[in-house]
């Protein structure tokens, strides 16, 4: 169903009614991305534009080619990584305001990954929050998520069905090092596939609580974890791959990679080995059986269902527009429990299947 | 049932053989016979009779869950499996810190079997209660059981495998033992494991050891002199068991067919006793196989009636010999068996040996091939003279080479779509050749084409619908496809007035126009080329 196709009110069992229905929306959909008007800028835009505002570093929020930037300062380092050192990113603290034309806006943490943040924007009594990507779940890596009221939120649902629940995620540590002492037992390389910029960090901080041997990572994550590691965040400490004596055997060891490194000709050096794939579409076995992967360990950086609901709850938003993943079902069923709801069609994607 | 959750776990997280034998191996050594009997009976592919419909558990989870009907759609379709959706939904229940544990026979005994003469709300309260109780992965099984869809991903040669280590026996006497029909109890487990060789339910047959598809060069298999080769019957392979005064015949699919041959039967009570033969049955007379079509039919009938025994008198063409005196003989090379086989059906007419195809080089064999189709064979068995009788397909001693197929181009003509996985496809398909100046269809055919292929031209189908009959579209008549099949016979009951058999798409012709396609005349003479 189109957003606009969506009745505004779902036989009149809204709990609560905007006192701002007849305002034009504060944020579109524009060919370059989320645009606010009164503020004359953008939110992660998909296109080169004059003023980006960014949730956070990843590449489907976080693109180069704009005249400047603002974000939250803890990611500002993962900023610059991103879109280059000469990129123009001014950084407000989690909760600084400041005045661009018309509106007030500030970034509130959003727990996803280190810097991550929520966007508020302020328009004459009218509050609008851009989530970004967020998680509940605890995180040592990153701030954890600020509940900031609003009229109007706009929610990400990569995750929005309700089989995604996530165990704790010590639990999911524990299962991880079980796993890597188990292959250690055997004299075999245990290689864990996970994004590498987040989740390879928050499980090395999480691992570290467990353990101090070294992991060993690939090139894609080496740089991110050294900026992790100049935002104070604990880690195992680890060595890179392509920085180990030619030959040298990798029974035993624990190795991070990115799931592209999976299946290539960089896989071979680690000989007899069995790999996992962190990822919350792990939840589902057919994910991991299709990729063919030995383990699937359930760890997202994104909210599970009960969270979604929990968060939409919680910022006590009259409306929810609801973007990438599962957003029309998300919609749907919160529409069904009396919200105004509905799917807003953007790029974002997530976290991608591979 | 923890156990067998350990199992099914360690089975799912591995890749590696090795890994899942011994994930096997320890199971059968801990668990109790009563319990293994069972896990046993779901490893080797057999599943327990539907306790209740899917569509109740369903509406169970929506309750217990307040998901919406649509919602619950959305989740299936994404997970496609619906003993993990129910198992995923019902995750977010309390439950108790200490489930309690029930070991898995007696899940089945007390608890799952019973369920099947319950009403439907007594089924609701046992079901409800045993979801609020168990740990997620258990449940998951539980709702494999009640859904009847447990299936573990191990082949039957790896449980094998694993159950002959743990009783310290040869696989093929495991296997042996599996054979026939058998119900999971601790009596049964305790004599498949036993160290007794003298066991035996008399009926029980030896796995059949099948050939493969010989893809090389018959030269690349050495000297002719070191194989037996025998023409390739094309009937209905079967063992014939002579035991403790009775006679059994057994299918390959394991399927006991001792009532459908009374000929045979009756013949083989000469037999002496401890004797078992494998071979083929055929429609057989003045001492030569009938069409295969002939056994068909009298396979068909219901009753067999002195007209249809008359019609297709069938016969038992021995090929080998598995048993003698009550001695498995399996592990004796061929050339013995063979000799020991002759010396047994000498002066027994009404069991003939199929005849060793003599020749003096490859060449000259493939030659005598050529003569297959007026023989009513399909080909040649070639068999390795110091081979063992071994189980199962393993390749290098015997090989099956078959003729050529026979080739037919045809113009595809209707489309029908697939089931299951393929639901949404159109994956079958109806082809037509010339009859004058119309397309006469002859033959449905399924399999062949690439999953890639089948993507392509089922665009193509939506994309030239003539007509909708109910599922089924007329498309226009423009894609040629090369169908291979292995013969033909005359049919009064398909309009083209023949019948194809083992049809299946062999190429898909994008060089052909449809006028290049075969005619209806062309194939008819096939019919009346080989009789």
């Amino acid at each position: 169903m189109a957003a606009s196709g969506v009745p505004r009110y779902l036989n009149g069992t809204l709990s609560a009614s905007s006192p701002f229905q007849d305002r034009p929306p504060l944020i579109t959909v524009t060919p370059l991305g989320l645009y606010c008007a009164p503020g004359d800028f953008h939110i992660d835009p998909w296109r080169p534009v004059d003023r980006a505002l960014i949730t956070h570093a990843h590449g489907d929020h976080a693109r180069g080619g704009s005249r400047r930037y603002l974000g939250a300062r803890a990611g500002e380092g993962l900023l610059h990584r991103r879109l280059g050192a000469d990129a123009t990113i001014d950084t407000l603290e989690y909760g600084e305001r400041l005045r661009i034309n018309d509106v007030t806006v500030s970034f509130h943490p959003a727990g996803h990954v280190l810097g991550s943040a929520q966007i508020r924007i302020e328009h004459r009594g009218e509050v609008w929050v851009v989530s970004g990507d967020y998680k509940r779940a605890p995180d040592p890596t990153c701030a954890p998520l600020e509940v900031v009221r609003c009229n109007t939120f706009i929610s990400e649902a990569t995750f929005g069905l309700p089989i995604y629940r996530w165990d704790d995620t010590r639990l999911v540590a524990e299962d991880i090092l079980r796993w890597w002492d188990a292959n250690r037992a055997v004299g075999r390389a245990a290689v864990l596939f996970c994004y590498a910029l987040g989740k390879a960090q928050r499980i090395l901080a999480e691992l570290a609580r467990l353990t101090d041997r070294p992991a060993y990572v690939h090139g894609a994550l080496n740089s991110l974890v050294a900026v992790y590691h100049e935002a104070g965040v604990r880690m195992l400490p680890t060595q890179l791959v392509s920085e180990t004596e030619k030959g040298m055997s990798f029974a035993g060891a624990l190795v991070l990679a990115p799931p592209g490194a999976g299946g290539s000709t960089w896989m071979r050096r680690f000989g007899e080995h069995e790999t996992g794939f962190a990822s919350g579409w792990m939840r589902v076995r057919g994910n991991r059986r299709r990729r063919g992967f030995d383990r699937g360990f359930v760890l997202s950086d994104h909210a599970d269902w009960p969270d979604l609901l929990r968060t939409v709850a919680d910022t006590r938003a009259e409306r929810v527009l609801v973007t990438h993943g599962y957003s029309d079902p998300l919609a749907r069923y919160l529409r069904e429990k009396g919200v105004d709801a509905a799917p807003l069609a953007t790029p974002f994607e997530g976290e991608a299947e591979d | 049932m923890r156990r067998l959750a350990d199992l099914y776990e360690a089975l799912d997280q591995t890749t590696s053989t090795n890994a899942k034998v011994d994930a096997l191996v320890r199971y059968f050594k801990e668990a109790p016979p009563e319990d293994a009997a069972w896990a046993l009976y779901f490893l080797t592919g057999q599943k327990l009779k539907r306790l209740l419909t899917t569509k109740l558990l369903v509406g169970w989870t929506q309750e217990l869950t307040g998901i919406p009907d649509w919602l619950f759609a959305e989740v299936y379709a994404s997970v496609g499996d619906l003993a993990e959706v129910i198992a995923l939904l019902l995750d977010g229940l309390e439950r108790p810190a200490r489930p309690e544990e029930l070991p898995l026979s007696v899940w089945l005994e007390q608890r799952l079997l019973p369920l099947r003469d319950l009403d439907a709300a007594e089924q609701r309260e046992r079901v409800v209660s045993w979801w609020k109780a168990m740990p997620r992965r258990e449940l998951f099984l539980l709702n494999k059981m009640l859904t009847g869809e447990l299936r573990v991903g191990v082949s039957a040669t790896l449980v094998i495998r694993a159950v002959a280590q743990v009783a310290g026996l040869p696989p093929p006497g495991v296997a042996h033992r599996l054979m026939g029909t058998w119900t999971p109890s601790p009596g049964f487990f305790k004599q498949l494991v036993s160290p007794d060789v003298s066991d035996g339910d008399r009926s029980r047959p030896y796995p059949f050891y099948l050939a493969s598809p010989l893809e090389q060069a018959p030269e690349s298999l050495g000297k002719l002199e070191d194989w037996l080769v025998e023409w390739k019957w094309d009937g209905i392979r079967g063992q014939l068991i002579r035991r403790q005064g009775g006679v059994y015949l057994w299918s390959r699919g394991e399927e006991l067919i001792t009532e459908r041959f009374p000929e045979i039967t009756e013949a083989a009570s000469a037999l002496p006793e401890g004797t078992v033969l494998d071979g083929e049955v055929l429609a057989y007379e003045d001492g030569r196989p009938l069409p295969f079509a002939r056994l068909q039919r009298r396979i068909g009938r219901q009753k067999l009636t002195p007209k249809v025994l008359a019609e297709a008198p069938a016969a038992f063409i021995a090929f080998d010999l598995l048993e003698l005196g009550g001695k498995d003989v399996r592990e004796l090379p061929l050339r013995e068996r063979r000799a020991k086989l002759e010396a047994l059906l000498k002066d027994r007419p009404r069991f003939p040996i199929s005849p060793s195809v003599k020749a003096g080089a490859w060449e000259e064999l493939a030659r005598v091939r050529g003569e297959a189709r007026e023989r009513n064979v399909e080909g040649f068995m070639l068999k390795r003279l110091e081979s063992a009788y071994l189980t199962g397909r393993k390749r290098g001693d015997w090989w099956k080479w078959k003729m050529d197929p026979f080739t037919v181009d045809a113009v595809l003509l209707y489309a029908h779509p697939g089931h299951g996985r393929r639901s949404s496809l159109y994956t079958d398909y109806t082809f037509a050749v010339w009859n004058g100046q119309e397309l006469q269809p002859v033959t449905k055919a399924y399999s062949g084409l690439t999953d890639e292929e089948i993507a392509r031209l089922d665009r193509w189908i939506r994309a030239h619908t003539r007509e909708k009959y109910g599922p089924v579209r007329s498309v226009e008549p423009e894609q040629v496809f090369e169908l291979h099949f292995e013969g033909i016979q005359a049919s009064p009951r398909h309009k083209s007035g023949v019948a194809l058999r083992f049809p299946r798409i062999a190429r898909w012709r994008t060089d052909k126009k449809p006028q290049d396609a075969d005619t209806l005349d062309s194939l008819k003479e096939l019919l009346h080329a080989h009789r």
